[in-house]
């Protein structure tokens, strides 16, 4: 599938989700549906969904240790190995697992290749992937905790403290909260990379440019909502805590962007087992990761070793028993006249 | 080199970006030079692989069995119930492109299906197609694609041109590891004869004989002698190994293609000259011929054949009553040893952990395999100052270190060896940063693509390395290269002597030969290769 027809088939499924979502707004007798039905429906398939395919690949086994070792083995005494990028100990992966899914460990490392004519080749450090990523992930992670306001009644202080941070930024009223600006910015950079960088865009597939456009829209209706248009927080508060107490309501005040943007929330969670969106969880169970590197020192159990057909020493001297012979190689059995 | 090698400006001009049509529209062209001959039937039967049979992979009609869908398909279905890797690695690529142009493969081609992540969902759209509710709804649209005769060609001819080395893994935010994935998918081939004659008849070699080459016992314990003699002219001192010896304390396996081919063979006269040296110390050290082979053709086979091969090691020194293993400078035969050995063929119980006997250090770190890395060994002992050295019998040659893809990827050993270069020679200069240790790139020849008939793809591979290595030459006028890698030592040479030529490619133990200092040896005025010592070219 060509870059184009990859992100018409992208915007146009998120042009009608957002078109949907306004649509359940509009007609009266849709209003419960997109506000309580979906919603509850989209939870339960992403719970559903998620556990499922942790569960699949936790059943599948590991059965050799084959971790990337990134840097020098624990061996002799006197040379120093590296407890982050070989570890040797529990410890030690949990760290560098925490290196990798709280600092983005490899995208660190990343290198740009270049060419010029000779030929002649060079690799300069690259960190606008990483930079980029993280952004992304942490403004993405606040913009998830601050919104825990509308389902918790009190407002816990750690959420309101998040909030101050986020809103540091005091430019008028409301409060500015930088994070749903990043998380834009952030997506709007990755989406262009994966148009500008030739071969990124050429792996590009329609689920890579999906789910960008879907997080571009929540950010934005977000955005739109808290500073553009006048939007009933009490009501959208009431349909929220509706929802967790399973006493729900969709109050006649909530208008039409709340809808869009809770639909395209419901499409995302139900979307996400089903997609790429699952390295969050593979990523904690990488074999090349998430192993010790002592694999000389420890055994490693394959639950489904079995044994195979060998070439044993007998059916080899026998073969070759009258050289071993003659060139004076011990055996087990003596030549036979 | 052959004729129809293409000349350095051909292969110079590589065009990075790729075309206009989508991969999955962009046939791919089966092209000479960039593939192995297809295993030979003789040896698949001689290991009871199926369907062995003679077939040309230019040619429109590979012969595949009748169900081979099936075949693969049940394959694949089997595979991801039994390998947790393939199950998250056919999930969870973001396709954000980190590993793009880390493969020495896409660099030197500029074929975009030699991107990690492109070769990768060779296999994964089938997964796709297969497995995922999203592909068997949307098809395309989410790059699922059924399996068909031509996507079966592609996988052959990618999957054939990864070395397994790695090196994209290093870079994936989640560890994808693509030689894992390449490492499956041909073991999928292989269900339906698919196979390389390079991997093939090696590991039929290596079953019969227990050495990759063929090489019989007695023709083994020939080769070996026939070094004894070199080293007798070299050094003026008779060396007296042992073969098949019950009772040594140390059973000794390295890669056979150090006892066959050029420059590895003075690699294994480094070997027998320092155990020779350390005899008097009380080193107690036997080689074998069945056991002659540490290099493991089963890795790129299958699983299943990767154990069958490896099995000889164990067994062997239980037959032997060996206390532990030393292994000498090999890639993969490491990276089978370190993490797959003890699972598929231990526990070692029949051994004892691995004990120096020369400086009473104890590795701890091969608690459970029971076998020492050659470098590791050396290392030690140079550390406690029980060789006699002269550096400047290596003055001749200013060298780096090559890392070789398996046992820096696989297994960590990255000082071991440069502690052991520093300590023999004097002169040492460094790749670039990001092309060494854990960065390091493959010679273009691993994991059994290191033929003739695609002598191409070989050079190709080769580029990245040969790259940073001129880089060297030309700064610090760097004429050899060390590794520690059988492989290397068989690929590299052409690799260089095409983008830098007239450079050595050398294994660390020729080194420490070349300076250690025997007992009642001559004044030496060459070197192992009898290439003459600094200051002694006049005495030409
Ligand atoms: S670096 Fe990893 S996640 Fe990114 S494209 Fe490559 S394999 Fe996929
Ligand atoms: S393992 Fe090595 S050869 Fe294979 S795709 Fe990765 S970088 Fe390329």
């Amino acid at each position: 599938m060509n870059v184009k027809d990859s992100i018409t088939i992208s915007a146009v499924a998120v042009l009608a989700i957002i078109a949907l979502g306004a649509l359940g707004a509009i007609v009266p007798v849709l209003r419960p549906v997109f506000g309580i039905a979906i919603p509850y429906a989209a939870v339960a398939v992403f719970l559903l969904g998620v556990v499922a395919k942790v569960l699949g690949w936790g059943k599948t086994p590991v059965p050799f240790a084959i971790p990337t070792t990134c840097g020098q083995q624990k061996s002799l005494p006197w040379i120093k190995a590296s407890y982050l990028e070989s570890p040797w100990t529990k410890k030690g992966v949990i760290a560098r697992m925490a290196l990798e899914i709280l600092c983005f460990r490899s995208l660190f490392r990343n290198t740009n290749m270049s060419m010029k004519q000779g030929p002649k080749i060079f690799y300069g450090p690259t960190l606008w992937l990483w930079i980029a990523a993280l952004a992304f992930h942490y403004t993405f992670l606040t913009v998830f905790i601050r919104h825990f306001r509308f389902f918790l009644e009190p407002v816990p202080f750690p959420i309101k403290m998040l909030e101050t941070l986020d809103g540091f930024l005091q430019i008028g009223l409301p409060t500015v909260m930088v994070s749903g600006f990043i998380l834009a910015g952030a997506a709007t950079y990755l989406l262009l990379r994966r148009l500008m960088i030739p071969t990124v865009r050429y792996i590009s597939l329609p689920n890579d440019f999906f789910p960008l456009f879907l997080i571009l829209s929540i950010a934005v209706t977000g955005i739109l909502m808290r500073y553009v248009t006048k939007t009933d927080v009490v009501g959208i508060k009431e349909l929220t805590m509706g929802l967790v107490t399973f006493r729900p309501t969709v109050p006649d005040t909530v208008g039409m962007i709340f809808f869009v943007h809770l639909f395209l929330v419901s499409t995302l969670l139900a979307y996400f087992p089903f997609s790429k969106l699952m390295h969050m969880g593979g990523v904690f169970m990488s074999p090349t990761r998430n192993l010790t590197c002592n694999t000389r020192e420890v055994r490693h159990v394959n639950p489904w070793n079995y044994p195979v057909k060998t070439h044993d020493y007998h059916e080899y001297e026998d073969e070759f028993r009258a050289h071993m012979v003659e060139a004076g190689l011990p055996v087990e059995k003596p030549l036979e006249d | 080199m052959a004729d129809d090698i293409p000349n350095i400006e051909e292969l110079s001009t590589i065009v990075h970006s790729p075309p206009k049509t989508p991969w999955m529209d962009t046939p791919t062209v089966i092209r000479k030079g960039m593939f192995c001959h297809p295993a030979n039937p003789k040896s698949l039967d001689y290991l009871s692989m199926p369907y062995g049979r003679k077939w040309a992979p230019m040619e429109e009609d590979w012969k595949l069995p009748e169900n081979w869908v099936e075949i693969i398909s049940d394959g694949l279905r089997d595979r991801l119930t039994r390998f947790r890797s393939l199950r998250i690695f056919m999930d969870c690529c973001v396709r954000c492109g980190a590993c793009a142009d880390k493969c020495h493969f896409f660099i030197g081609t500029g074929d975009p299906k030699n991107m990690p992540v492109l070769r990768a969902e060779l296999l994964r759209s089938v997964y796709r197609k297969d497995y995922t509710l999203a592909g068997k709804l949307l098809g395309r649209m989410v790059g699922a694609r059924p399996l068909t005769y031509d996507v079966l060609k592609e996988w052959w001819y990618y999957f054939f041109q990864c070395s397994e080395c790695r090196r994209c893994s290093v870079y994936c935010p989640y560890g994808i590891d693509t030689a894992e994935i390449t490492i499956i998918g041909r073991e999928l081939l292989n269900l339906i004869g698919l196979n390389i004659d390079w991997i093939a008849t090696p590991a039929a070699n290596c079953f019969r004989t227990g050495n990759h080459l063929g090489i019989q016992p007695h023709a083994f314990k020939d080769m070996i002698d026939f070094f004894c003699d070199e080293i007798e002219d070299v050094t003026g001192v008779r060396v007296n190994p042992s073969f098949n010896r019950k009772g040594a304390e140390i059973l000794f396996v390295t890669p056979s293609g150090d006892v066959f081919a050029d420059p590895g063979t003075y690699t294994a006269m480094g070997y027998l000259i320092l155990f020779h040296y350390l005899e008097s110390q009380g080193l107690d050290i036997t080689w074998s011929t069945y056991a002659s082979e540490g290099g493991n053709f089963g890795l790129f086979t299958s699983h299943e054949m990767m154990k069958r091969l490896n099995a000889k090691m164990y067994a062997e020194s239980k037959r032997l009553g060996t206390k532990w293993i030393l292994g000498g400078e090999c890639g993969h035969m490491w990276r089978v040893i370190h993490q797959y050995m003890d699972t598929m063929n231990g526990p070692a119980d029949h051994l004892e952990l691995p004990k120096s006997p020369i400086t009473g250090t104890v590795f701890q770190n091969a608690a459970s395999t029971k076998m020492v890395h050659i470098t590791e060994f050396t290392a030690d002992l140079l550390r406690h100052n029980k060789l006699k050295i002269d550096k400047s019998r290596n003055d001749h040659q200013i060298l780096s270190f090559h890392d070789s893809c398996n046992p820096s990827r696989g297994m960590g050993l990255l000082e071991e060896p440069r502690e052991v270069i520093k300590g023999v020679c004097n002169h040492f200069f460094e790749m670039p940063e990001k092309t060494i240790r854990e960065h390091t790139f493959c010679c273009g020849s691993g994991s059994g693509l290191n033929a003739g008939e695609n002598m191409e793809l070989r050079l190709r591979g080769g580029l990245p390395r040969a790259n940073a290595f001129k880089h060297v030459h030309e700064t610090h006028g760097v004429n050899t290269l060390a590794t520690v890698c059988a492989i290397d030592r068989a690929a590299l040479p052409t690799a260089l002597d095409y983008w830098v030529p007239g450079m050595r490619v050398t294994g660390v133990h020729e080194l420490v030969a070349n300076a250690l200092i025997l007992d009642g040896e001559n004044e030496r005025t060459t070197d192992l290769r009898g290439e003459p010592l600094a200051g002694m070219e006049e005495e030409e």
